[in-house]
């Protein structure tokens, strides 16, 4: 079975910055991954790369074996940073834009999500809050039957018993054989959910290891070690 | 359920623990079927590879056996239950005389104390 996610020296400057130097990185089906750095490290130029919204200068990218294009776009389920959704649409009427779009979205999985945290389909997303909209973005995203998901900051403007939703969600509806690459700086939430953790800094991946064997090595938390490698 | 997970020890070791701790007291009685490593996940909020890798070794330990088809089950052996139960009491113990050690107090001292606390309770 090929990796999911194979990167090999990938390098992506802006002009003279580079945002990525040399990354090496394999995910392996079944996983999910956190990508923890600090503002600027690289972390939402890696998931555009993914996705093919950005084009490296030089180095290989493959998604299940494939460079990033329409082919990879139908198996990797993305969350922006920002949303590109039409403020006048209704839920209902993205919902059915997405089933028209995407062959392997469920249209009843998103339904039931948005029943759980009562958000009404009627609702058009101008009416909505920031944490409510961020919410209706997730529940897209993850009504896919993708075969990896990238999630770039999914939970930070969303109140914290959704969260816990959320992450249960994450958990319970991704099939075995997807994986999973979250972005965050809300370590401590997301943690527990966690296979591998990526430290990025600098456009580099400083660490690669998982949650346990970090707190069973440093005899702390991923949040705690991350807080004390960037201190300001 | 409430788990209660702490944010230093590795996650595994504390699912090992709570899971223990629900046989020992009864929460699964022996010979019972337990929940799939999804709905334990999905009760944790913990990643379901971590709750795999708990029951995987509560199953080299024998408290738990699998069953091909029909999923996981707690061991019918009372003795192995009873066992466990006071592995985890002395480890209880020794982790409380240790700090007493750090507060100063001698094994005697603490034995009396523990007679004092004890005969206080009665008393209240």
């Amino acid at each position: 079975m090929s990796n999911i996610l194979e990167c090999s020296s990938l390098v992506k400057k802006y002009g003279t910055k580079t945002a990525l130097s040399e990354i090496d990185l394999i995910i392996e089906p079944g996983h999910i991954t956190g990508l923890l750095g600090p503002n600027g490290s690289g972390k939402s130029t890696l998931i555009k790369l993914i996705n093919g919204l950005l084009v490296p200068d030089s180095g290989v990218i493959r998604i299940n074996g494939m460079t990033p294009d329409v082919d990879t776009k139908k198996i990797v389920s993305y969350l922006p940073e920002r949303t590109y959704l039409d403020n006048s649409l209704k839920v209902k009427d993205i919902i059915s834009f997405f089933e028209d779009f995407y062959d392997n979205f469920n249209k009843e999985k998103a339904y039931d999500m948005l029943n759980h945290l009562k958000i009404n389909a009627n609702d058009s997303l101008r009416k909505m809050s920031k944490g409510t909209k961020e919410k209706v973005q997730l529940i897209l995203v993850m009504s896919r039957d993708a075969k990896l998901y990238c999630l770039d900051e999914p939970i930070a403007g969303v109140d914290p018993a959704a969260r816990d939703y959320i992450l249960n969600t994450i958990i319970s509806n991704y099939n075995e054989n997807a994986s999973i690459i979250i972005s965050t700086h809300l370590i401590s939430d997301i943690e527990n959910i966690l296979d591998e953790i990526l430290f990025i800094n600098q456009g580099k991946i400083t660490l690669k290891s998982t949650v346990d064997e970090i707190r069973f090595q440093e005899g702390k938390s991923v949040d705690a070690l991350f807080r004390e490698v960037f201190k300001c | 359920m409430t788990w209660n997970l702490n944010s230093d020890r590795p996650i595994y070791s504390q699912l090992i623990d709570k899971l223990k701790i629900d046989i020992i007291a009864g929460v699964y009685k022996a010979g019972d079927k337990i929940p799939s490593v999804r709905e334990l996940a999905s009760d944790a909020s913990v990643n379901p590879n971590t709750m795999q890798k708990a029951l995987a070794e509560l199953e080299r330990d024998g408290l738990v056996y699998s069953q091909r088809t029909s999923g996981r089950f707690i061991t019918e052996d009372q003795e192995m239950i009873k066992h466990v139960k006071n592995q985890l009491a002395i480890e209880q113990i020794t982790e409380f005389f240790e700090k007493m050690k750090q507060l100063g107090y001698k094994r005697e001292e603490t034995m009396q104390l523990i007679e004092c606390a004890l005969r206080g309770k009665e008393n209240e």
